[in-house]
């Protein structure tokens, strides 16, 4: 691994300064990601910024909001009574990632944060312009079995890798950040980005801005839950496809749905028309299959990913059929 | 590959990356050569915040590795399990795949299991770290060693510290409840042996027992 200078901060403040004086510096959390793609030479930050000293790790209710600091763990998160009471989705998507060891070390910000796993951005000797912007996409014509079909440009086709941004996108959380000009809110949604012109911009977050908290509103939605992930292996493996849905359901009917999917698209993929189609309805397996269609309208296959539009649409109609124990 | 131009700015931006990639290369071999100014290492033992090791300098840690307090001075770059095996001798933690994918390398940092190769070692300033050679008690192996032997949970063996570590954390965190449970939570630790099935077997074994761990 390259060398680096490293610098320990103990304020939000402290942090977001060190950042904005140093454009080679960048924070780090739990690092699982960041060393990783240190030691592969694909990011080289000349100095790292320590923020797991920051008073940034409680959950907590807000009013009726849940809010989860920033450096939180994963593994902290997923256990805890609060989320598992008020959120179990977010619980079930945390712990479909990663492994137990690496819960016990990534942070809610880092996984927000975390790269896309394409192997050609992974590989500094391979074309990615996410990695060089210019070079071209290798994945477009290359091994793209991993890849989105949501959204993609012929700039990028890579996906957004976190399990924990599917739950949280479908239960319309916001992010909280701080930065050289001040507090933000950004609605999760327009959190990460879709790749355009542009696909080294993963998000919507400017230089200096620190992730503090995500922000979950109580959406009654803590009975119907699930998240169904498919992956190569039974676990320990990236998303093929996952879906993650909430349901209110009143007898037979759906009163209100999140719907997202993960594995598709270079950011955490809102299912909005099937959830409109859904809301009122029977849940039955008929609806969706029907909301799994609308879902799938604009999907786009690149070769060896063109699986994913049969394997999808038949995610988001078990993931519903678990929810509801219905259809 | 010939090169997409999409937009003057960004392949500025990416020259002066490349460039800076570049120097770094080349300094990182001459840090082998700098010395280490006594005020940073100073400032750093005294706990001060908002401090910051010179230009690629060693920074001062002290750390607390199966009850033994080392005082040391490392490199930023250095991984706990790099630290551990290269400048302590601790060979008994493994590398497998050095990218967070296989659990080889997994230890307890303050009682928490967690993987050495992604963790820095300067990062563990003040925190106390357990490996597999700090489970037995004297000559009394820790009953998930015990259990290991027993169920012949292992073949070549350089997957079991690792799945030692983990198994013990399994049941500490409360996810041993079933043999179903117990695969998903030791999912992270990787077999190339296969014995999977025996693994189970010991972890559920030591958690029948009911002994502290
Ligand atoms: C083998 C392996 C398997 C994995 N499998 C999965 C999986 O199945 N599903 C899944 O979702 N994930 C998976 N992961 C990824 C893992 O979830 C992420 O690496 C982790 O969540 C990153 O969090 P961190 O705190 O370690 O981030 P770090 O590595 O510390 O940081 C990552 C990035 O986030 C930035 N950052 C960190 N905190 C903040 C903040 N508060 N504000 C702004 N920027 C910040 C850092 O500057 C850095 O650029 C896997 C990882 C590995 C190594
Ligand atoms: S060596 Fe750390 S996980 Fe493989
Ligand atoms: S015993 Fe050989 S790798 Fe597990």
């Amino acid at each position: 691994m390259i060398n680096f200078n490293y610098l320990r901060v103990s304020t939000t403040k402290g942090a977001v300064d060190a950042i904005v004086r140093d454009s080679a510096a960048q924070w780090i959390a739990g690092g699982t990601n960041l060393i990783d793609l240190m030691k592969k030479g694909v990011m080289s930050p000349q100095k790292l910024v320590d923020i797991n000293n920051l008073p940034l790790k409680e959950i907590k209710k807000e009013g009726n909001k849940l809010v989860i600091g920033a450096l939180a763990l994963n593994s902290a998160v997923a256990d805890n009574e609060l989320v598992r009471k008020e959120q179990p989705l977010l619980s079930l998507a945390l712990q479909a990632g990663a492994s137990a060891q690496l819960r016990n070390m990534a942070t809610v910000g880092g996984n927000m944060m975390q790269r896309t796993r394409c192997p050609y951005f992974y590989n500094p000797d391979m074309p990615c312009n996410k990695r060089e912007p210019g070079t071209g996409c290798g994945a477009l014509k290359g091994f793209n079995r991993m890849h989105a079909i949501f959204g993609a440009s012929d700039k990028c086709i890579a996906v957004h890798p976190s399990d924990m941004s599917i739950a949280l996108v479908a239960l319309d959380s916001t992010v909280l950040v701080s930065g050289p000009k001040g507090d933000r809110r950004i609605p999760f949604q327009n959190f990460h980005r879709l790749p355009g012109d542009l696909p080294q911009k993963d998000n919507t977050l400017e230089r200096g801005e620190l992730i503090v908290a995500v922000e979950i509103p109580d959406n009654k939605l803590n009975k119907n839950v699930h998240y169904l992930k498919v992956r190569d292996r039974a676990s320990y493996a990236f998303a093929l496809v996952s879906v993650a849905a909430a349901v209110d359901l009143q007898g037979d009917t759906i009163k209100d749905v999140r719907l997202a999917m993960g594995g598709v698209a270079h950011k955490p993929w809102r299912l909005m028309e099937a959830e409109l189609f859904l809301k009122g309805k029977p849940a039955s397996e008929a609806n969706f299959r029907e909301a799994a269609a609308l879902a799938m309208k604009d999907a786009k296959g690149y070769g060896h990913n063109n699986f994913k539009l049969k394997l999808a649409p038949n995610t988001l109609v078990e993931a519903l059929k678990t929810a509801t124990g219905k259809g | 590959m010939a090169k997409k131009d999409s937009g003057k700015d960004r392949l500025d931006e990416n020259e002066l990356n490349k460039g800076r990639r570049n120097f770094l290369k080349q300094s990182s071999v001459l840090t082998a050569l700098a010395v280490t100014p006594t005020a940073l290492v100073k400032a750093a033992e005294e706990g001060l915040d908002e401090k910051a090791a010179g230009y690629f300098e060693k920074m001062a840690l002290s750390i607390e590795i199966n009850g033994v307090n080392h005082n040391l001075s490392i490199e930023p770059r250095t991984t706990l399990l790099d630290l551990m095996r290269e400048q302590l001798a601790l060979t008994g933690t493994k590398k497998g795949c050095d990218h967070g994918q296989c659990g080889a390398c997994t230890v307890h940092v303050d009682g928490n299991r967690v993987l050495s190769c992604l963790t820095l070692g300067v990062m563990m300033q003040g925190k106390k770290i357990t490996t597999i050679e700090g489970l037995a008690d004297g000559d009394k192996l820790h009953p998930m060693q015990e259990a290991f032997i027993k169920h012949d949970g292992f073949q070549c063996g350089y997957c079991t510290p690792g799945q030692i570590m983990s198994g013990i954390a399994c049941i500490r965190e409360g996810h041993a409840n079933s043999d179903e449970e117990i695969r998903e939570y030791m999912s992270g630790n990787i077999c190339r042996c296969g014995a999977y099935p025996n693994i189970v077997k010991a972890i559920a074994d030591v958690k029948k027992g009911g002994q502290k761990l």
